[in-house]
């Protein structure tokens, strides 16, 4: 199963360091001239000189790796600076970070599927079991708010999020409350006295929005401060579908689908 | 059997077509319609006439693969259909070889009116020079091969997704994807 992978950097460094490698890898394969004529032909494709392009890597790679804590925090640091740039205020500061995050959940949306798809088809062919379902998309809201809930936490943070709440007041049938105790995104943040309101898992909201856009649930997530004496760092994310999911919702509901 | 498959965006762009015969028992993989002047314009509209039933489809199973969903007697045209859970839907055209004047008569009448697997099964049997897939479009083996078809297709439009220079929504113009696309193809149809 674990092949020893060549470096990460493999591909940048021969690029680097120019003609040597570049033949060194074309003695393997063809000659050189013909190496050369085809990367033209291909319209300014730049295939890697070792050849692996992304669609000859394997998705699971990068399953049960972690990364460095340290180095995403800084990232998230950059990028909070990022968004702070020329921003108005505390909400357009929120929104930005929501859109750098949206575009986030609608790629794990598919690499979640994708993964316990092939997870469970290999688990199927060890038990020789013929009945392997792949996951089914989310019809309702409420499978959907158990996808986020549940495995897309564990993918992002390793651990399941920490409540998944409906709204008890009666105007407000369409807004669900998802709760992160302690928010990784948050975790190397403190926040200046005059931003309180600023919360920067805003940037989670923004996936989570991703997620349910992607699953053709219209919505509208944000995400709010709501410190307990034992959690001062606890954020709830509000989710608010949009009328045409709630209208849907109640059609499914009579049609019995689940 | 010639395939004509194509990715359609959430909101209908079409991404990425590519039109291919069958590699099995023989076939040479290329794409030979029934009615070639017309095929290339006629199987896209074809295939994005079925989106409606695929929509009708999508809410009441929540399976990714919807499998044999639509078909078109005029060109007996079989449209299977897989969504990605981000919504992105795949559909594959298939046309059965043209057969001799009177087995094409049988073909679309039994097509028409029973697309159950049990006919088209015992339809393949009369005719046994043509392999299962090949021959019936409805039949649990073609149903299967069409769905490691999708899934290996998913398996690279992943991949793509998962480029941060892709953005939702953008033609994937790779060629990478194209040939990974046709060696599925001639894998598994």
């Amino acid at each position: 199963m674990t092949q020893p992978q060549p470096p990460r950097h493999a591909a940048m460094l021969s690029i680097s360091n120019g003609g040597s490698s570049l033949a060194a890898a074309a003695d393997k394969q063809q000659p050189p001239q013909h190496l050369h004529t085809q990367s033209q032909s291909s319209q300014g494709l730049r295939v890697p000189s070792n050849r692996k392009t992304i669609y000859d890597r394997h998705l699971n790679r990068s399953r049960n790796a972690e990364l460095s804590r340290a180095s995403f925090a800084f990232l998230f640091a950059e990028m909070v600076t990022y968004a702070q740039r020329r921003v108005t205020g505390i909400q357009d500061l929120e929104k930005r970070l929501n859109e750098q995050g949206y575009p986030l959940g609608l790629r794990l949306l598919d690499l979640l599927f994708y993964r316990t798809m092939s997870s469970s088809t290999s688990s199927s062919l060890s038990s020789s079991s013929t009945s392997s379902s792949p996951p089914n998309r989310p019809l309702r809201i409420l499978p959907l708010l158990h996808l986020i809930h549940g495995p897309l936490w564990r993918l992002l943070f390793n651990r399941p999020a920490d409540a998944l709440e409906h709204s008890v007041s009666p105007e407000t049938p369409n807004e669900y409350m998802i709760t992160d105790n302690d928010p990784l995104v948050n975790t190397y943040i403190s926040v200046p006295k005059e931003m309180n309101m600023l919360n920067c898992a805003a940037f989670v909201a923004g996936i989570i929005e991703g997620v349910c856009d992607g699953c053709g649930f219209e919505a509208k997530v944000t995400a709010h401060n709501q410190p307990t004496e034992m959690w001062p760092g606890r954020t709830i994310f509000l989710l608010r579908f949009g009328e045409s999911v709630m209208e849907r919702e109640k059609v499914l509901e009579r049609a019995g689908v689940k | 059997m010639s395939y004509y498959f194509t990715v359609l965006s959430p909101t209908d762009v079409p991404l990425f077509n590519i039109a291919f015969g069958t590699s099995k028992s023989g076939g040479d993989g290329i794409a030979r319609f029934r009615f070639p002047d017309t095929a290339q314009y006629m199987n896209q509209f074809i295939i994005h006439s079925s989106l409606d039933v695929v929509e009708e489809a999508q809410w009441m199973n929540g399976n990714m693969y919807l499998k044999h969903i639509d078909t078109y007697p005029p060109a007996s045209a079989y449209i299977s259909a897989f969504l990605t859970p981000s919504g992105a839907r795949f559909l594959l055209l298939h046309q059965p070889p043209q057969l001799p004047t009177n087995a094409s008569s049988a073909t679309t009448g039994s097509s028409s009116l029973l697309g159950s697997s049990f006919s088209g099964s015992a339809g393949s049997s009369s005719r046994a020079s043509a392999s299962s897939v090949a021959a019936n479009p409805t039949s649990p083996q073609t149903e299967e091969a069409v769905r490691q078809f999708m899934t290996e297709v998913y398996e690279n439009y992943v991949k793509t997704v998962m480029s941060p220079f892709y953005r939702q929504g953008m033609e994937i113009k790779s060629s990478v994807f194209r040939s990974k696309v046709t060696a599925a193809g001639r894998k598994w149809l």
